[in-house]
């Protein structure tokens, strides 16, 4: 089974400008309501644009082999 | 890396409207100060007043919130008294270029060893969106609602005259270059200069229909041209171009040193 990456938005500080949105090179995002909301996980190749363009600190990406060793 | 660790978490969120580029460019500071290893007390960040200098208010360093324009002059005569700091001046395109523009100047001239981040949005975004002196020609402002009649500077070539020791210009797009640049001008012994061009959405991309803060930034990561190309090109290919790169790089005497042979001289004459 292919490895995901954990993505977590803080919808706290979440302005939704929407640039995870558009700037997501595999487009893993699409937008919800108020919020991004993660639609393909598994497309995710952990590059972290998302995480780098997010001005409002909101989004976290953690690499597969890093998520899992958390999760042990 | 952890963001949250450089942060006061009690002041978030951040007060920068959506689709400002300004947390992007934070973002790429702290993600250099956590590579280059350095501890929160040994930095402080300097600002003077706008937008991007509500930045010292979010971070967990030694930090200086002062009068419009003069964050370089307070940070003269800081780095004087403690040369041991890494200071940081955050400054808008305004602050620096237009109250702050002789305290710019005069501070590459002698070449303090300082390093200033000028985030240029084209505007004077917190005091309700007039023209700056980076407004381009034709735009509008609240200042200018028929459109800018005046030609704009060219912050990295006006820097480069003056004679910084480091100039370089990125755009919030451009995460990767940025955060070399800030990592660049952050070692280097003498005043160094990075420029980042950043979306206004609110104060100037709704008045000159040029769109969200995402279209803002497309727009940077399509008209971006690298200096290496822009020397190839002609005036007119270059028209409405964001020109990126690094503008200069060299080793030259700093003030503090010279500042310190004048002292070691006077000392020498009185005793």
């Amino acid at each position: 089974m292919k490895k995901i990456s954990k993505i977590t938005i803080n919808e706290k500080w979440c302005k939704s400008c929407e640039i995870c949105v558009y700037f997501c090179p595999k487009s893993v995002y699409d937008m919800g309501r108020f919020y991004p909301v993660i639609a393909r996980p598994e497309d995710c190749i952990a590059c972290k644009l998302c995480e780098k363009l997010c001005p409002d600190f909101a989004i976290t990406v953690t690499p597969p082999d890093i998520a899992e060793s958390i999760k042990k | 890396m952890d963001y949250l660790y450089y942060l006061r978490e009690e002041k978030m969120p951040h007060i920068w409207c959506d689709g400002c580029g300004h947390g992007i460019i934070l973002k790429s500071i702290l993600r250099v100060i956590d590579k280059l290893g350095w501890e929160k007390d040994d930095i402080a960040m300097v600002s003077g007043i706008g937008c991007s200098s509500r930045t010292p208010g979010y971070v967990d360093f030694n930090t200086l919130h002062t009068t419009h324009g003069r964050a370089i002059a307070f940070a003269t005569g800081l780095k004087i008294v403690k040369p041991n700091l890494h200071i940081i001046i955050v400054s808008g395109d305004g602050d620096a270029t237009a109250i702050g523009g002789n305290h710019f100047i005069h501070a590459a001239r002698r070449n303090t060893d300082l390093t200033v981040i000028i985030y240029n949005n084209y505007i004077y975004g917190m005091t309700g969106g007039q023209a700056s002196p980076t407004t381009p020609i034709g735009k509008k402002a609240s200042t200018a609602p028929y459109g800018n009649p005046d030609a704009p500077f060219d912050i990295s070539r006006l820097a480069q005259a003056a004679g910084a020791a480091y100039v370089a210009r990125s755009t919030v797009y451009h995460v990767g270059k940025t955060d070399r640049y800030i990592e660049q001008a952050f070692l280097k012994r003498g005043f160094s200069v990075v420029e980042i061009m950043t979306p206004c959405p609110t104060s100037y991309g709704r008045r000159n229909k040029e769109g969200n803060g995402v279209d803002m930034i497309m727009f940077q990561k399509k008209n971006s041209v690298g200096i290496e190309r822009a020397q190839k090109m002609s005036e007119e290919e270059l028209q409405g171009k964001i020109i990126t790169g690094v503008f200069v790089d060299k080793e030259q005497n700093n003030y503090l040193q010279r500042y310190k042979e004048v002292i070691d001289k006077a000392k020498q004459i009185n005793q």
